[in-house]
């Protein structure tokens, strides 16, 4: 088990034939992940060589689907034309869309978001600006390495990329059920709530790391929602203590404006919800291994 | 207001200019650098005016920065006051030479902007405008409707009326502000802004609603398809440091302290300014000098631009580059740091900096053996992120 993906996932990579879509696919074959098709209307019918491993090229995300049976979309269109992307993902009725793509206009993700949400929700949407998720030694729909660790029982949510990483790499001996890069910007289709939830349901997760950052009030809500639900221990991390206000540090989501969104206040949040709070990343695996050993 | 990379904080005139591009009622006006440039700006608004100054900061009428002209000549004399004036550490370097506002008979508040909590558009409208909205927000909160809008479905003259009857507008202005909640609308997805507020829309003696201050941010990711908003950024007060960042394409803030800062992601580089805050406790209270994220799948050139805007700045008194490799490559991290102080070497530069290199992840052992291999005085590698602040932290201390 793992939450949203596992090795029977079958995922085509919309953007595929551009630059990082190719990087990015050929590593994601590496890692195991089961590829059975891309998308871009212009090559449809063609087919892509991964050393040796021949990917099929569709019109479609519809037609991929009908084709292959796939039921993930990893998303590395440019900017200008993601939200289309996203829209066609959400017409063909896709599980799940992994939007990697960075520096998409909050018009366009908050377009899309809401015609999913018309649609009801069908296509669960991850990102965008995120490194997409992995399930180590199963799948992976995304960007995050998948050497950085082994399969484990720690469940993994965080807004930021490198973060995701850096946490792996301090818990790589222990392993990882699944982790989600949820990424930062302002809108975001899964949230730190859905994943708790999903980890909290996956028999294989026994803890639950979840790093934060400031802007929004997204850790308040989870701090909100782990005191209800959330029986599994959580530790936290959040970083931006010393991020000035009214400033953007990269993420368009990071905009500290008074009080509400800072950093201090999230982690007050967290830690009145039962939940572990690290100073640093390495303080928080600390934090982790602690925790597991009960 | 200095920025980041996403959002752009416009001023008060160029804010004007959108409303009126969009068909929000906005008194006439026009912007001035230079004293005299009043007195022409006056003449053509009939011999009197209001002016002015243009600061992207609140409470500039208190500062006294806004002043009436009942004549040409007073206007000058005001626009001499105002020009240069510092209000909150803003410098002011431009007035507004505005038309006088009809006899004002009520002050509101209306805007949109993104609801991140709820991930939708939010209209808020209140007719208790002219005062700080965030106080109305907390001590009347009953006086500010906030309504949710579809992205999709946008304002109608229909979904305008219901706001309006939200915040319970007076019946004899309700149809008018409608009507300017539907233009306002049409600005803020015309112009792919993140916020477009009118403080106050003043009903006047005439009946009229007008814009006569408003404040509009807009979003740099969509640029691609609004070519006329590069020109509304304010590239002459910007720090010069992030502007020559900017102009390298790097990612940069300037902050306040004397460890100089480099990471690939904005995440774990707003983690690193805390790492080291907190190192710094035990260094004499030194702190971070900046923020720059190189990216993902930073190359060497990248990594040798952020450094040389490091060493340039002269706050800074040691380096700390935090790289986990993801997508980035430490081996071209590495490559970087041995360039950029080559560089900076046959400049003639005198590079007396020292630098603490933490590299993890991909092609790690690599990075580090070239680091090795070149054996620069001033680099040293610590191989825990905890480790390294600490060092980065002592050597800015010691300077």
């Amino acid at each position: 088990m793992a939450i949203f993906l596992t090795k029977d996932s079958k995922v085509i990579v919309q953007g595929m034939t551009g630059a990082t879509g190719m990087k990015h696919t050929k590593l994601m074959l590496g890692d195991g992940t089961n590829i059975v098709g891309g998308v871009n209307p212009r090559k449809a019918g063609t087919e892509v060589d991964f050393d040796g491993t021949a990917v099929p090229v569709f019109g479609s995300v519809a037609e991929a689907m009908e084709k292959t049976g796939a039921d993930v979309t990893v998303v590395f269109v440019p900017p200008a034309f993601a939200k289309a992307a996203v829209v066609e993902a959400i017409d063909a009725g896709i599980g799940l869309a992994v939007v990697i793509t960075e520096g998409i206009a909050v018009h366009d993700s908050a377009a899309f978001w809401a015609y999913a949400k018309s649609k009801g929700n069908k296509t669960r949407i991850i990102g965008p600006n995120c490194p997409g998720l992995i399930t180590p030694g199963q799948s992976n729909a995304g960007i995050i390495p998948g050497d950085i660790t082994k399969p484990g029982r720690i469940g993994l949510v965080s807004k930021s990329g490198t973060l995701t990483y850096q946490m792996m790499y301090e818990l790589r001996d222990i392993g990882f059920s699944s982790a989600v890069g949820i990424g930062g910007d302002p809108v975001i289709g899964t949230t730190h709530i859905d994943a708790l939830a999903a980890f909290e349901a996956d028999p294989d997760t026994d803890l639950i790391v979840m790093i934060g950052e400031i802007g929004g009030d997204a850790e308040e809500r989870a701090a909100d929602f782990i005191k209800a639900n959330v029986t599994k221990p959580v530790v936290g991390y959040v970083a931006g203590f010393t991020a000035p206000e009214g400033k953007t540090m990269g993420h368009a989501g990071a905009i500290v404006s008074g009080s509400s969104g800072t950093a201090q206040a999230k982690k007050e949040a967290l830690e009145a919800a039962g939940v572990k709070v690290g100073k640093t990343p390495s303080e928080t695996a600390r934090l982790a291994r602690a925790a597991l050993a009960g | 207001m200095e920025k980041g990379r996403t959002r752009v904080d416009l001023f008060e005139y160029q804010a004007r200019d959108l409303f009126a591009k969009h068909g929000v009622p906005v008194l006439a006006g026009e912007v001035i650098d230079t004293p005299e440039g009043a007195r022409a700006a006056t003449e053509r608004l009939g011999g009197k005016s209001v002016v002015k100054a243009q600061v992207k900061v609140g409470g500039r009428g208190k500062a006294g920065g806004v002043k009436l002209a009942a004549t040409p000549d007073e206007a000058v004399a005001r626009a001499t006051d105002i020009l240069g004036m510092d209000i909150k550490g803003h410098t002011v370097h431009k007035v507004m030479i505005a038309e006088t506002a009809p006899e004002i008979l009520e002050e509101y508040y209306v805007s949109y902007l993104l609801d991140r909590t709820n991930r939708t558009f939010l209209a808020m409208a209140s007719v208790a405008g002219g005062m700080d909205i965030e106080e109305v927000a907390a001590t009347t909160p009953e006086k500010l409707a906030k309504v949710p809008v579809d992205a999709n479905e946008g304002v109608s003259i229909e979904k305008a009326r219901e706001i309006v009857a939200q915040a319970k507008f007076p019946a004899e202005v309700a149809e008018k502000v409608a009507e300017v909640m539907v233009t306002l609308w049409k600005t803020f997805v015309a112009e792919d802004a993140l916020l477009v507020e009118v403080n106050p829309l003043a009903k006047v003696a005439s009946g009229d609603v007008i814009a006569l201050d408003g404040k509009v941010s807009l979003d740099e990711n969509a640029d691609f398809r609004q070519p006329e908003h590069e020109a509304l950024e304010d590239k002459a007060s910007a720090n010069p440091l992030e502007a020559a960042a900017k102009a390298k394409g790097l990612n940069y803030v300037k902050l306040d302290g004397q460890v100089g800062i480099i990471g690939n992601g904005a995440g774990l580089v707003m983690s690193t300014l805390d790492v080291v805050a907190y190192a710094g406790e035990n260094h004499g209270g030194v702190k971070p000098a900046n923020f720059l994220d190189i990216g993902g799948g930073a190359s060497a050139e990248v990594m040798a631009n952020g450094l040389e805007i490091i060493l340039g700045d002269p706050d800074v008194k040691s380096v700390f580059v935090n790289v986990f490799g993801g997508i980035t490559a430490c081996d071209e991290v590495a490559k970087g740091i041995v360039q950029a102080l080559e560089l900076l070497k046959n400049k003639g530069e005198d590079v007396t900096k020292p630098l603490v290199v933490r590299l993890d992840g991909n092609n790690a052992e690599l990075g580090r053996k070239i680091l090795s291999d070149a054996n620069h005085p001033l680099v040293q590698r610590v191989d825990t992120m905890d480790g390294a602040a600490d060092k980065a932290a002592e050597l800015a201390a010691a300077k």
